[in-house]
């Protein structure tokens, strides 16, 4: 199986170059698998998959619109000990990120004090002037957080951005946990892997615990652009495993000072809004006039306090990418703490001495737009051609503002079925945080790799994949693996108007 | 529950019970033409007639003018089959379904959902078969079994809640619907000759009905002999055969007042009126009745009425700015 397994040049999460393996366990147990079986039970999580219906929307696609989220079966599995530092560290930068955002919009004490240039804040596209002066209840501005991690080279590991307005993935994760045990169960018997379940329990309790203050028994909806978005298999996912109604824009209105959704017997109160669109598409009378997912009025009643808006509006300032840069600073200000986790190191194109640095390094450095989100508009120097590098300086020099650059990283590879052998791909790792009347981190979060040989774009628009992410919990790290092999005795279990006058479309124009 | 939700849950149900019963109609006009001859020689020409979709076959198979060698066995069964361009095909009445159901499937019971994306998963595959057309029984068949899968599913793990009563409104109505056809289709093959009725052949079409909506062992039971009247009874009036339009309508009705909480005999708007109307309607009508007016009037004006009554369901309770309760 790992015969011609090789992993030079990069950290591999369980094989040291020349050395023992990381998990000798993983290996062990993964070598009583013939290729040919882990190709089989492959192809039944995929053949599940298709029946359940696990997919996003590729768009552009007009037979199918949906394609089935690609999984791998071989597990991403991390040490409860080196876990425990990334989840302080997490719950440290979204607790300092939220102190942030609530003296953007007020004090702005942090530029008063000189620690973060107010030109940086006043060029932000993510900033909204609509926000200003605004306190959310429980003060509460980042409920849902997915922080977007990588290990380098050397091993350790790095915050690559924050996503802090609609992060997506999560469903994947209890899917993909869901799927594990029923095509590989040996692999779990004896094994402690931190349990994943019970989020969807811990994001209602978040969203109810901001809800406006004297409320009984508040009502929280899930609010969707509709199944046309990629991400509507979450949305409506979510949406039933808290029990909650998946809302359209459509389904909402606001009346006399309160969002009312519409049902058979007439008009229900809605108090917490998770919603999964935009700022920009919230509320064609604050933002963008021609939204048709939003809900005329909401900002009004969101400012009255009579709705809360999950993540609130104004978060993505600080998933910008110069702001990104500043993250270390933040913490040590709010906090005075250093930051646990490392940022990537990045220059500033807004700044003189660094944008020249970054003009003259163009063919070694990764830049990216500040204000995108999902990995658009990147250039990855090493791999682009002179002419590239030329357009991507132009289009920095016109607007430094718009630009950061970062060194190339090289992601950390997981053992991944490719055929019926393994072979190392690349990853990155992207936990999810909770914060409502305490902070929570789900134990592991969404592993993305990148399918194709070589590759480091783990975006699942772009072939990329997933994989189940464990967290470990025995302190000894030994054996989870082998008592489940002795126990289960798996090597044998391995056997291997019309018709009826009327149509929808007809009488629901 | 959301109006839209509502709606989707409704209109999903329909859709999976048209798409059987689309399966139904094919088998039915196969079993009664099968090794006949003369007059009742394969048609197929009725079964289009009788879904109500001429218009729409007339367009995409005869540029708008129908002569009788346009009703061939196979452009009869790919229209009614896999022709995306009808949307009362079965794959498009699939796809409809199946696009509802994404859109509440946080309303419905994950199995429900499973096998509605698997249901639609196998017609997708089955049309991109070649041979599917050639040997569609088993095609078919399979189609009434996932139906009934799903019917199954849900009556067994859905909560008896309002989406639950939208869910049996959609598909009772339009079981009602299509059973009434399924009588009409048997009206259609036998006009050429009426004096065929009451023949030892005749015995065999009845059956051959009583086949296709599954309830020729049921009528055994309760009436024993094929007599027409007897058949036409069961199918339009019987208070326990759960294909028969009363039977369906029964229920239906039950659902509504579910939902709207008002009790029997009592109505508090338009869609419980007309509902409730019809089956009253039905619960007194006796077989002579239908018979002496003639049949194929009456199933006419059962489907005309049936028709407002989903105008009214959809006004009344899925496209309505209501007042804040």
């Amino acid at each position: 199986m790992f015969d011609a397994y090789c992993c030079d040049g990069f950290f591999d999460e369980v094989f040291s170059t020349g050395g023992p393996p990381r998990l000798p366990d993983l290996v062990e147990h993964l070598r009583g698998f013939s290729g040919e079986e882990l190709r089989t039970r492959q192809r039944r999580a995929e053949a599940l998959l298709l029946n359940l219906g696990i997919t996003f929307a590729v768009y552009g696609d007009d037979r199918g619109t949906e394609k089935v989220w690609p999984v791998d079966l071989i597990p991403r599995i991390m040490d409860a000990t080196e876990w425990g530092g990334i989840e302080k560290g997490l719950e440290q930068r979204i607790h300092a990120l939220n102190l942030f955002i609530d003296d953007i919009y007020n004090d702005k004490k942090i530029i008063k004090d000189g620690v973060l240039p107010e030109e940086i804040v006043a060029t932000a596209t993510t900033y909204r002037k609509e926000c200003e002066g605004f306190h959310p209840p429980n003060g509460v501005w980042v409920h849902v957080t997915g922080t977007d991690l990588v290990r380098d080279r050397d091993g350790q590991i790095y915050v690559l951005e924050d996503n802090l307005r609609c992060p997506s993935g999560v469903s994947y994760v209890l899917e993909n946990r869901e799927l594990m045990k029923r095509t590989l169960p040996e692999v779990f018997r004896g094994a402690s892997v931190a349990p994943v379940e019970d989020y969807p329990e811990r994001l209602l309790s978040t969203l109810l615990d901001t809800a406006p203050a004297g409320l009984d028994e508040p009502t929280a909806v899930v609010l969707t652009p509709g199944i046309y978005n990629s991400a509507y298999f979450e949305h409506s996912f979510l949406a039933q495993q808290m029990g909650v109604e998946l809302v359209e824009g459509q389904d909402l209105v606001v009346d006399d000072g309160f969002v009312f959704m519409q049902t058979t017997h007439g008009m229900k109160r809605v108090d917490v809004i998770y919603r999964r669109i935009d700022d920009d598409f919230l509320d064609p009378k604050c933002f963008r006039s021609n939204s048709a997912l939003g809900v005329p009025g909401l900002m009004e009643v969101y400012k009255a306090g009579r709705v809360t808006l999950a993540n609130a509006p104004g978060t993505g300032i600080a998933d910008d990418k110069a702001i990104y840069a500043y993250v270390p600073q933040i913490i040590k200000y709010y906090l005075g703490e250093d930051a646990i986790l490392n940022n990537v190191p990045t220059y500033l194109c807004s700044d003189a001495q660094q944008r020249q640095h970054v003009l003259d390094h163009m063919n070694e450095l990764v830049v990216k737009p500040t204000n995108e989100s999902g990995g658009y508009g990147i250039m990855l120097g090493p791999q682009a051609t002179e002419s590239e590098q030329a357009t991507c300086a132009d289009a920095i020099r016109q607007n430094p503002r718009n630009f950061i650059a970062q060194p190339m990283l090289t992601l950390s590879t997981v053992p991944t079925l490719i055929g019926d052998q393994l072979e190392p791909r690349h990853v990155d790792l992207r936990p999810f945080i909770l914060t409502g009347n305490e902070t929570y981190v789900l134990p592991g979060g969404l592993t993305r790799v990148a399918l194709r040989q070589g590759s480091m774009i783990v975006n699942s628009s772009q072939g990329g994949g997933s994989k189940d992410t464990w967290v470990i919990g025995s302190a000894s790290g030994k054996s989870a693996w082998r008592e489940a092999e002795s126990s289960s005795g798996f090597e044998n279990s391995m056997q291997s108007q019309s018709t009826g006058g009327m149509s929808q479309s007809q009488s629901q124009s | 529950m959301l109006c839209r939700t509502a709606g989707y849950i409704y209109w999903l149900s329909r859709y999976i019970e048209r798409a059987e019963n689309v399966a139904r109609f094919v088998d039915v006009n196969q079993t009664l033409t099968l090794g006949a001859q003369g007059a009742l020689s394969p048609q197929w020409a009725p079964l289009v007639y009788t879904t109500g979709d001429e218009e729409i076959f007339a367009e995409l198979y005869c540029d708008g003018k129908c002569e009788p060698e346009h009703f061939s066995e196979e452009n009869v069964l790919r229209f009614l089959t896999f022709d995306e361009r009808n949307p009362n095909s079965i794959l498009s009445c699939l796809s409809m379904a199946r696009q509802n159901a994404r859109g509440v499937r946080d309303n419905l019971p994950a199995l429900t959902w499973e096998e509605i994306n698997k249901f639609y998963l196998m017609v997708r595959e089955a049309a991109d078969r070649p041979h599917t057309l050639r040997q569609p029984y088993d095609f078919l068949d399979e189609v009434k079994r996932r139906s009934h899968l799903i019917g199954g599913v849900t009556h067994s793990t859905m909560s008896r809640n309002e989406g639950w009563h939208f869910y049996r409104i959609g598909r009772m109505l339009e079981r009602a619907d299509k059973t009434s056809r399924m009588l009409d289709v048997k009206y259609y093959v036998l006009l050429p000759d009426p004096s065929d009725v009451g023949t030892p052949l005749d015995v065999v079409q009845w059956s051959a009905l009583l086949e296709s909506t599954s309830a020729l062992q049921m009528y055994r039971k309760r009436y024993g002999r094929i007599r027409p009247r007897k058949v036409a009874r069961f199918l339009i009036l019987d208070r326990e055969f759960p294909r028969s339009m009363g039977y369906a309508l029964l229920r239906a009705e039950q659902s509504m007042h579910a939902i709207t909480g008002s009790p029997q005999g009592v109505y508090r708007n338009s869609a419980e009126q007309l509902l409730g109307r019809l089956t009253a309607e039905l619960s007194y009508t006796s077989v002579d009745d239908v018979i002496e007016n003639g049949m194929h009037q009456f199933i006419d004006g059962f489907q005309n009425r049936l028709n407002e009554i989903g105008v009214a369901v959809e006004s009344n309770f899925f496209h309505v700015q209501q007042e804040r309760g």
